[in-house]
Order: C-alpha cells, then structure tokens, then sequence
C-alpha cells in the first residue's frame, strides 16, 4: 500500500510540474464546454431567404411580408430573374428562393387555388427539412387568413375533418440544446483526457526506457499501474466536478437526480476508460501509434454515441457497435440523472454493463501487459 | 540539393520501415469513412414509442396502425394510465407518448375536430422535434385522405424543389465533414508529433546541426507525409464516390487540387503545433484536445454554422476545416468551379503561409 502511495505522489509531481500540460489538462476542456456548447444546435436559423415577385399584387407583398416578419428567415433579397437567383443560390448567398408565379392573387380568387414555388439548398438535408416546415407553417397561416377573407356562402359547407396534434416537450419545454449539449460535451472532454492521459502515459516509458528500469524494482507490476492510473481518475473526477459547477452556473443546467449516483457511475466509467488506455499502451511501441489508436476510437465514441445523431436510426450492426460504446452510455446515463431525474433502479442495467466493461477491460489490460513484459 | 533529397529519402524509409503505424494511418481512415458513411444520419427511424388510447374506437385504431408501419416508428408498448408515462420516460424506454384524447372518433364526426397530445421526451430536442414534425405529417396525410372529396377553397400550395440533393440524403452531407475531419486530424497529428518525437529523443539537435538549413530539415519530414495524405485523399475520395455514391460535379482535377492544399495547411499547422511544444505528450494533447471538437462542432460538419451565435460565427471563421467543407461541397454537390470558391481557397492559402511564417519564426528563436 504504501510503494502505491508513493508513486502516486511521484506521478502527482510530474504532472504538475509539466507547466506546459497543466493548462491543456484543466482550462482548454473548461474552455471548450464553455464556448462549444453554444455551437452544437441543430435549430435552423437566420436562414437566407430570396423571392422573386412576379405577380406584384397585394396579396404577393402579403405574403412576403409574412416571411419577413419571421424571426427564422432574414437577408430578404429580391431578384428580378431566375438566372439570377440560380447563380446567387450557387455561391451559396441563398438558402431558400420563392417564386410568386403570375396571376397569384387573380388564381386566389378566381380558381381559389394557386401554386407557390419554392426551391431550397439541400445539401444539408436535415436543415431544408426543418425550412420546409417553417415554410408551410407560414403558408398555412397565410391561407387560413385568406379563407376568412375570401369566404363565399357556398364554400361554408365544406369543412373538412381535422385532427390537431399538441406538442408536449417533457423534460425541456422550451427545446433549449444546451441543456441536452453541455452533459453531453462534458462526457466527451472527461473521456478524451482520461484516454488520452492514459494510453500515452505508459507507452512514453517504454520508449524513453524508463519502463524496464521500473520492472527491474521490487516494485510489483499491479501496484505500478494502479499507482500509474489513479492520478488519472482523480483528474477525471475533478473535470467532472468543475464541469457540473460550470453547466449549472453558466448554463444553468438542471440536476433534477442524485449527484452521487452520478459520481457512482462517473467513478466506474473512468475505470473503463483507464483499462483501455492501459491496453492501448500494451498494443504499442511508440506514443504516435498510441495516440493514432486512441484518436480512432475516440472519434468513432463521439460520432457513433447518440449525441450528435440518434442511435436508434442507424442501421443494426452499428446499433451492436455502439453496445461497445462506453460514450453512448455515459451519455444516456447524464441525460437521464440530470434532467429526467431517473433514479438507481432506472440506470441499474446501464450501469451494470459499464461495470462488466471495466472489468473486462481491465482484465484484457492486465493480462496483456502481463505478457508484454 | 544532393544532401536534400538524401533526407528526404531516409524521412521516406524511415517511415515505411514501420509496418505498424503505415497499417494504422491507412487503415483507420478507410474504417472510419465506411463506419460512419453507412452508420451516421441524422434522420430518425425506428423510434420506440408508447401509445395511451383513451378512446380505443376504430378511427384510432387506424392512426395507430398508419404510424406503426411507417418506418419512423415502432410501438414500445401501450400504456394505460397517464401516471405510467414519467415511468417509461424515465427508464429510457420510449422517446415519445401519443395521447388519444377520449371519444376520439365521436368528436371527429360531429365536432369534425379530435386532439392527439404528442409528448415528446425533449432531453434531446432535436429528436423530439423531429418525432414532433414526422407524426405530423403522417396526420396530415391521414387527413387528407378522410378529406378526399372535399376541395377545399383558398389554398396555396407550394410545390417545393430541393436543390443540390433531391433526396435529402444525409450521407451528401456527413462524407465531405468526415473526410475533412480525417485530413485534418492525422495530418497535423503526424507532423506535431514526428517533430516532436526527434526533439525529445535528442535527434533534433543533430539534425540541426548538420549543413541541412532548418527549412529544409522541415520541409524533408514533411513531404513524406504529403505524399501520405494525397494517398489517403484519394481512398476516401474513391470510396466516397464508389460506395456513397457522392456525385463529383465539379472538376476531378480541381477537387485533387484543393484537397492538396489542405493538406498542406494541416500538415503546416502540426509544424506549428510541434514549435510550441517540448514533448510529444503536450503536441499530442494540443492536436487532439485542441483541434478534435473545435474541428467537429465549428466547421459546420454536423450543425449549420449560421444558427450559431455572432461570436461563434467569426471564431468559425479561422477554423481551416470550415472552409475546406465548403470548397468539398461546392466541387461535389453544387459542381462549382474556381470562380466560385477563390476565396476560400484564397483563405486557406494564407492560413497556410501564417502557419509556415509562425513556425519559422519560432523555430529561430530557439535556435539562438
């Protein structure tokens, strides 16, 4: 017990005598949860509307109008030809170009049914989706509008059926991303250090040599790398805690469950990122294979964890992937404590496979290393 | 030019002698882009669901039926009590409840007006705003087909074209920001680290020494590596067009071009990234905590720089990638020429010249 505890101390020493990796470790996470999490909102916004007008009735400038008092769309441009819209629309100067064809408002009234041209940029699908629908919820009010207006005697007795939908939004009325991002950024900067710390940290003494010093002391090898990792777990444990502080301060995220249970799962999640780490550091000769490795994974965790892009839609061998993914489940686990306030019964299945991952990780781990040496 | 070319050679063996990382710089890459080209979308299937029919009559039975076979969801499980909601919420079982509202059909027929509460668990809005929109629209079309003989009066329809990707493919926009993320990542990773690596194991020093000049000991380590990202371009390239079926629009040659170009920026800001850093610990760091979510989040790869706020938009704006992704998408997807994208292309020259230039001057002040 007490050689572990001496070279905790000694690791404790080198890390923070490395002036150089101490802001690295604890203020560029701090700094990117802070400024990032403002950026990861799928909300379409300030999207860059044109028309081009070619009935120039009352009802036309109406309903431009109505796009321009949208707090969605802006940059309201007109032109005169298609040509010229096409070309602007290439340059990328506009997302989403209507076209008011002739005889709009003499249709309107006269066939009560006219078309509307509308042609957006889709190279980012997901986004032309969400602009469509602002599009027809802007037309449909406009038409509800004009029924008032136009009504004739006759057309009273045609009332169609309809079925009205009433969004609920449980857990975050107001759809607020940063609520949902910022748990989300946190798990991704705890990971990443403890990983990255870690899977370099006992490669760097086998190619410096070090390590071979270290196996010719008494010292014993399961000593060595619990003295070698735990300093790794308290900073993940301490990002954790400084991350919390700052997501309820300055994004005034909720904690509606147990911050103990969370520090519960936290404590063990990083065990699992620590035995791969530790086996990543097996695999390798050099710090630059380790730190290729350990990139791979990490950003196949990020992308494949459900928090940029749903688990459920991906096809299902990558659903059996991301069983693998201790990201995924962090994750889930954050969004459930935090801000459903899901209780130990609801998270004990999670929390049960991120246990069997730590052990066998860190079983893999030390059998490995075991056999490297 | 001799003695040149002599390092070059040995920086080239150098690197091809070890089997284990050429393996790993190649194979990776070609892992990823498949992983991610068929797994990541952002559109939503199979979402678990829950149903609470107040009403069990026939017209909800076929709203049920409409929503289950369509292949954005599937029913979880029915629900009997509105107090067993938060139950399954919380568990994680079901992202969304539908709400039957009582005497569902009888409202229909003689209010011609029936309500369906759509709770959706909004921890993650994007989601539930999607399931939002997707059970929208399945009534609507529900709707339309009970309303079949009705015309109904003053109605502005608009006939929607979407531009550069009919088909709303997801994949035409994750192809280009994961090749972009790939670039970047392995080559300013491989220049921090390699400069790095001679500095603390000591070699540096002798190669300074030596009658090479310092840029050209620095121009040496990097060419291999060029010629390794061109190699990488292209396999993600080739993928990318034979297996995601990503349109090439624009000029192959120019698309060749320009991802050369960002090559070099990113091999050019791993040079710098190696001048400020004593280890290879600290490069590495600097290169993967320092450039990994940046890189991911403000580059406009998965979400739409323009929603961001003002002062993100201008820090987006010395993110290379961001400009890269929309050089890639504007020769793919739009067919664009050079006329159309100079000024990005404009942009990561000078970034590249600023990396150089830095680099350089930091190099000669340790030097002295």
């Amino acid at each position: 017990m007490k050689t572990i505890g001496y070279i905790i101390q000694k690791e404790f020493r080198q890390i923070f005598r490395n002036k150089g990796m101490l802001p690295i470790i604890f203020i560029l996470p701090i700094l990117q949860l802070v400024i990032l999490a403002n950026a990861a909102t799928y909300e379409v916004k300030n999207i860059k509307f044109a028309y081009i007008d070619n009935d120039h009735s009352s009802y036309s400038r109406e309903l431009i109008e109505k796009f321009n008092a949208s707090t969605y769309f802006n940059v309201l441009t007109d032109f005169s030809s298609e040509a010229k819209a096409s070309s602007a629309m290439l340059k990328g100067e506009v997302d989403v170009l209507l076209v008011v064809p002739d005889y709009f408002e003499r249709d309107l009234r006269k066939e009560k049914y006219t078309d509307l041209g509308v042609t957006s940029n889709a190279i980012d699908g997901a986004a032309a989706g969400v602009e469509n629908v602002y599009i027809n919820q802007i037309v449909q009010s406009f038409n509800k509008k004009l029924k008032v207006e136009l009504m004739q005697p006759e057309d009273a007795l045609r009332i169609p059926v309809n079925i009205t939908s009433i969004p609920s939004f449980w857990y975050n009325e107001t759809l607020n991303y940063k609520t949902f991002m910022v748990p989300g950024i946190l798990v991704l900067l705890v990971t990443m250090i403890t990983l990255f710390l870690s899977g370099m940290n006992i490669v760097r003494e086998k190619e410096i040599g070090t390590l071979e010093q270290i196996n010719v002391t008494p010292i014993q090898k399961s000593q060595f790398i619990i003295g070698k990792l735990f300093p790794f777990w308290v900073i993940g444990m301490g990002l954790l805690t400084i991350g919390l502080i700052l997501a309820k301060l300055i994004f005034d995220v909720p904690m509606l469950g147990s911050l103990l249970l969370l520090y519960g799962y936290t404590s063990i999640y990083i065990l699992v990122i620590l035995g791969m780490g530790l086996f990543i550091s097996n695999f390798t000769d050099t710090q630059q294979q380790a730190m290729f490795i350990a990139w791979f994974f990490v950003v196949i965790f990020i992308l494949m964890s459900g928090l940029f892009t749903p688990i459920e839609s991906m096809p299902e061998w990558a659903q059996v992937i991301t069983e693998f993914n201790p990201i995924k489940y962090f994750v889930e686990i954050m969004r459930m404590v935090m801000l459903k306030g899901s209780g130990f019964t609801d998270i004990l299945s999670l929390a049960l496979k991120t246990l069997a991952y730590a052990i066998v990780m860190n079983g893999l781990a030390l059998w490995s290393y075991k056999k490297t040496n | 030019m001799k003695r040149f070319i002599g390092f070059i050679k040995k920086e080239f063996y150098h690197i091809f002698r070890d089997k284990r990382s050429l393996f790993i710089l190649f194979g990776m890459p070609i892992a990823q882009i498949l992983l991610f080209g068929f797994a990541i979308t952002n559109e939503i299937n199979n979402v678990e669901i829950a149903i609470l029919d107040h009403s069990k009559d026939a017209t909800t039975g076929e709203i049920i039926n409409k929503i289950s076979s369509s292949k954005y969801f599937s029913i979880n499980q029915f629900i009997e009590r509105e107090a067993d909601i938060e139950a399954a919420f919380k568990k994680g079982e079901i992202k969304a409840v539908l709400n039957f509202e009582k005497d569902f059909s009888k409202n229909l027929i003689k209010e011609k007006q029936a309500t369906i509460q759509v709770i959706t668990d909004a921890t993650d809005p994007n989601t539930a705003n999607t399931i939002s929109n997707y059970i929208n629209s399945i009534l609507q079309n529900y709707r339309q087909g009970q309303n079949k003989d009705i015309k109904i009066a003053y109605q502005i329809v608009p006939q929607t074209r979407m531009i550069y990707n009919q088909e709303l493919k997801s994949v035409f926009m994750f192809v280009p920001g994961v090749m972009t993320i790939i670039l970047m990542l392995v080559s300013a990773m491989m220049t921090s680290i390699s400069i790095t690596r001679e500095k603390e194991l000591g070699t540096m020093e002798i190669l300074l020494v030596s009658p090479l000049k310092p840029f050209q000991v620095i121009i040496g380590k990097v060419v291999p590596y060029i010629f390794l990202s061109v190699i990488n371009a292209a396999v993600i390239v080739i993928l990318s067009i034979f297996i995601f079926k990503m349109p090439v629009q624009g000029s192959l040659f120019l698309l060749g071009l320009e991802s050369v170009l960002f090559i070099i920026t990113s091999l050019t800001l791993g040079i710098l990234i190696s001048t400020i850093s004593a280890t290879q610990q600290t490069a590495m760091m600097i290169s993967l905590m320092g450039l990994m979510l940046p890189v991911i989040l403000l580059s406009g790869f998965i979400f739409p720089i323009s929603s961001m706020p003002g002062a993100l938009q201008i820090i987006s704006h010395i993110i290379p990638a961001k400009w890269f992704i929309i050089i890639l998408k504007g020769i793919m997807l739009k067919g664009v020429g050079i006329s159309l994208i100079w000024k990005e292309t404009l942009i990561l020259l000078v970034m590249t010249l600023f990396f150089i230039g830095l680099s350089i001057k930091k190099y000669k002040i340790r030097l002295e």
